[in-house]
């Protein structure tokens, strides 16, 4: 019964709290979406902290979506030793490059006065849960070798089968409870993006690679 | 021809004494809040200075403004091909400390210490942190020169200037100093719009007010960094961009901006201009010193019927086209050549002018007795003489060019040098004549700018169109919808629930 909650239930609880939640703060504050930035009031701390962080996770998560797209390729790639080395250690350099991010990024929140007078709990709560995320993401890459390959033959599988509705706990329920907690702490993320200022990441401004330079507004209807 | 309009602005420097009127009624209306405590969307800065945020006319450091690139425009501080790299740290944005940090005092001590020997005192506290602040600076920190052996001697504009001029300048006998009151330019290429990664920055079509978008930006900051005035500013505790809205509510019921209407010395003209918007490109991209002719051959002649045609074709009202015409800014700019835009050379095109000051009447002492000028060189020094060097206006708002600036302070110097021929009459006038012919004005012109210069009441100095806000309205919403809810508090329509 909890396995079916943890596994099924709650996955799906997540994602859809993400989705909705989302939409509706989108919709009835969008002032409350932005991305937060404390730069203006600490910069130097945040140079390290925000740069690791954000440049390290880029590469981790496109790592899994990657994964999570062509399992069979990544696989394949990992037939071959060098390969497969290759693939690790560039996943985990970068991993850690988001682990010192992140932990920078706590320091610099818990240290400095400015800072601190622009969180809330849910930025703890959001800091916390991605130290969770990365640490535990890192202990199961150097545990259980190799997490890139048995993400791709077990997890992925499992992800698919949430996204298609018709879920299979039973891939995960073998595993051991680190990567049981990773994954875990995953949805966890999801389900609170749309209460903290994760909501940054839905509105990444790439729509400025192909507007106008120029942004003029007509009152006349239509005009823009 | 694209002709639009703009509410557009003059300062006449000349006649600004720093009293900081308009930054306070500024500060009472927009910027009493947390996290736009520290913002000054109107300041003013004594000049030569570094200003606030300290050196914000050096776009070495903030990458401020446009760069022609390849022959096109492009923003200093990113391409759009590299504009994501910038996202997670910006290295150019000024943080709190090059602005202040905005502090109160703990007046609550002065009545709940206990009592001793020692008169109880107020100690200044942070406005972010609540805690106890050492103050460093604050804006306004070098007013009137205070501090100049750190804050004038730092003024970017010294640059344009040889040793031996910083030196006079500098020096305690020949200090010398004006004002320079700055709001956001509104300009016409604005490089904060066009940095804004979210697009919520925008160029109202009908007056060309920039604003941004609350709902729609996301604190990206790209703006802050983008604005070569360092006009746009970051609420620290929103987490939105915030700016000058040149005072739109009141604007837009045909009443001047609070800093325009407090304006004691009233320095300030607000009018329309119409400018031809197909030609910002080409005129961005004109080298430094043909950039304050390009700048004025955008904003078209109101009374040409070609402009007035296209104008109307572009949805500008009969009325806006006679506020054109009459508009004080437009004389000031383009008919009289004596308001220039500061630092043209950023190439936003602001719609703000500056008309610079002038050096103090002279008069020699004999026998302490103070004797009267008997000549147009007696009345004010010779350009070449004067004690801020035409190289330093030059920087300032000629985009190095002293050209424009000398033709605008000979001509202030012979209408002055005239007006008292004619008034006093210890000038000869005939040299007042030819002062004036050299200066390239008619009797005529020199009594419509001395006209507007002195004499000038609320009408002559806000040439305001209405803006049929009502009218616009009704094209987005029927306002007859709002009638059945009027006067309940909120603004949904109170209906039944089911």
């Amino acid at each position: 019964m909890l396995d079916k909650f943890l596994w099924v239930g709650f996955p799906y609880i997540a994602l859809a709290l993400a989705v909705v939640v989302s939409i509706l703060r989108f919709t009835w504050k969008p002032f409350s979406y932005s991305s937060l930035s404390s730069q203006f009031l600490e910069n130097k701390q945040l140079f390290w902290g925000s740069g690791l962080w954000h440049w390290g996770i880029l590469w981790v998560l496109t790592g899994h979506l990657v994964a999570f797209l062509i399992p069979r390729q990544i696989l394949a790639w990992n037939s071959a030793p060098f390969r497969l080395y290759l693939l690790e250690t560039s996943g985990l350099i970068m991993a850690l490059l988001a682990l010192v991010g992140v932990v920078a990024l706590m320091v610099r929140r818990g240290s400095s006065s400015r800072v601190k007078a622009v969180t809330s709990t849910m930025d703890w709560v959001l800091l916390c849960l991605l130290l969770l995320q990365v640490t535990t993401g890192i202990d199961t890459a150097l545990r259980y070798r190799w997490g890139s390959s048995w993400y791709a033959s077990n997890a992925v599988p499992y992800l698919w089968s949430l996204l298609l509705l018709s879920p299979r706990p039973e891939l995960i329920q073998p595993l051991p409870w680190l990567p049981k907690i990773h994954i875990l702490s995953g949805f966890s993320l999801i389900l609170i993006i749309p209460f903290t200022r994760l909501v940054h990441f839905l509105v990444v401004p790439i729509s400025y690679y192909w507007r106008k330079p120029q942004v003029v507004i007509w009152n006349r209807k239509g005009l823009r | 021809m694209d002709i639009r309009s703009q509410i557009a602005m003059v300062f006449h420097l000349d006649k600004c004494i720093g009293c900081h009127t308009c930054s306070i009624a500024c500060k009472n209306v927009w910027t009493d809040r947390k996290g736009a405590d520290y913002m000054w969307w109107n300041n003013v800065e004594t000049k030569p200075g570094t200003g606030y945020p300290t050196k914000w006319e050096d776009q070495n450091e903030y990458k401020g403004g446009w760069i022609i690139k390849n022959g096109k425009l492009e923003l200093r501080l990113t391409s759009k091909g590299k504009f994501l790299q910038k996202i997670f740290y910006q290295p150019d944005l000024p943080t709190m400390d090059e602005y202040y940090e905005p502090w109160t005092y703990r007046y609550e001590d002065l009545f709940t210490a206990p009592e001793t020997d020692d008169q109880p005192t107020a100690i200044p506290i942070s406005k972010v942190t609540g805690e106890y602040i050492d103050i460093e600076a604050g804006p306004n920190w070098d007013d009137d020169l205070g501090g100049s052996a750190l804050y004038a001697r730092n003024d970017p504009n010294l640059e344009a200037m040889t040793e031996e001029q910083r030196l006079q300048l500098l020096s305690i006998e020949t200090l010398v100093m004006f004002y320079l009151p700055r709001i956001c330019n509104h300009c016409a290429n604005p490089a904060c719009v066009a940095a804004c990664p979210s697009g919520a920055i925008y160029k109202r079509g009908e007056d060309g007010i920039v604003l941004v978008n609350q709902n729609v930006c996301r604190g990206w900051r790209y703006c802050v960094s983008a604005c070569p005035y360092k006009k746009v500013f970051y609420n620290w505790s929103t987490g939105k961009s915030e700016k000058c809205l040149l005072c739109y509510p009141r604007v837009e019921t045909g009443q001047a901006p609070a800093c325009f209407h407090s304006c004691v010395g009233r320095i300030r003209y607000m009018g329309v201009l119409l400018y031809d918007a197909d030609k910002i490109q080409e005129a961005g991209v004109r080298p430094d010193e043909e950039l304050v002719t390009a700048h004025r051959e955008m904003l078209m002649d109101p009374f040409d019927p070609a402009v007035i045609e296209a104008a109307k074709k572009n949805g500008v009202t009969e009325q806006i086209i006679k506020a054109a015409q009459n508009s004080p800014v437009y004389k000031f700019v383009k008919e009289w050549g004596l308001a220039l835009a500061p630092h043209p050379e950023f190439r936003t095109f602001p719609s703000l002018f500056y008309v610079p000051a002038l050096g103090p009447v002279t008069y020699s002492v004999e026998n302490g007795v103070a004797l009267n000028p008997t000549s147009a060189d007696e009345i004010f020094a010779p350009l070449d003489q004067a004690r801020l060097p035409m190289s330093y206006l030059a920087s300032l708002f000629g985009a190095g060019q002293e050209a424009p600036v000398r033709y605008a302070m000979k001509k202030m110097m012979a209408i002055r040098t005239w007006k008292r021929a004619v008034t006093v009459g210890d000038v000869d006038m005939q040299v007042a004549l030819d002062g004036l012919r050299e200066a390239d004005c008619t009797t005529e012109q020199a009594e419509a700018i001395y006209r507007l210069t002195s004499l000038c009441n609320y009408e002559d100095r806000f040439v305001i169109p209405p803006s049929h806000r009502e009218q616009a309205v009704e094209v987005l919403t029927n306002p007859l919808e709002k009638k059945g809810a009027a006067g309940f508090g909120f603004r949904e329509q109170p209906v039944r629930g089911a």
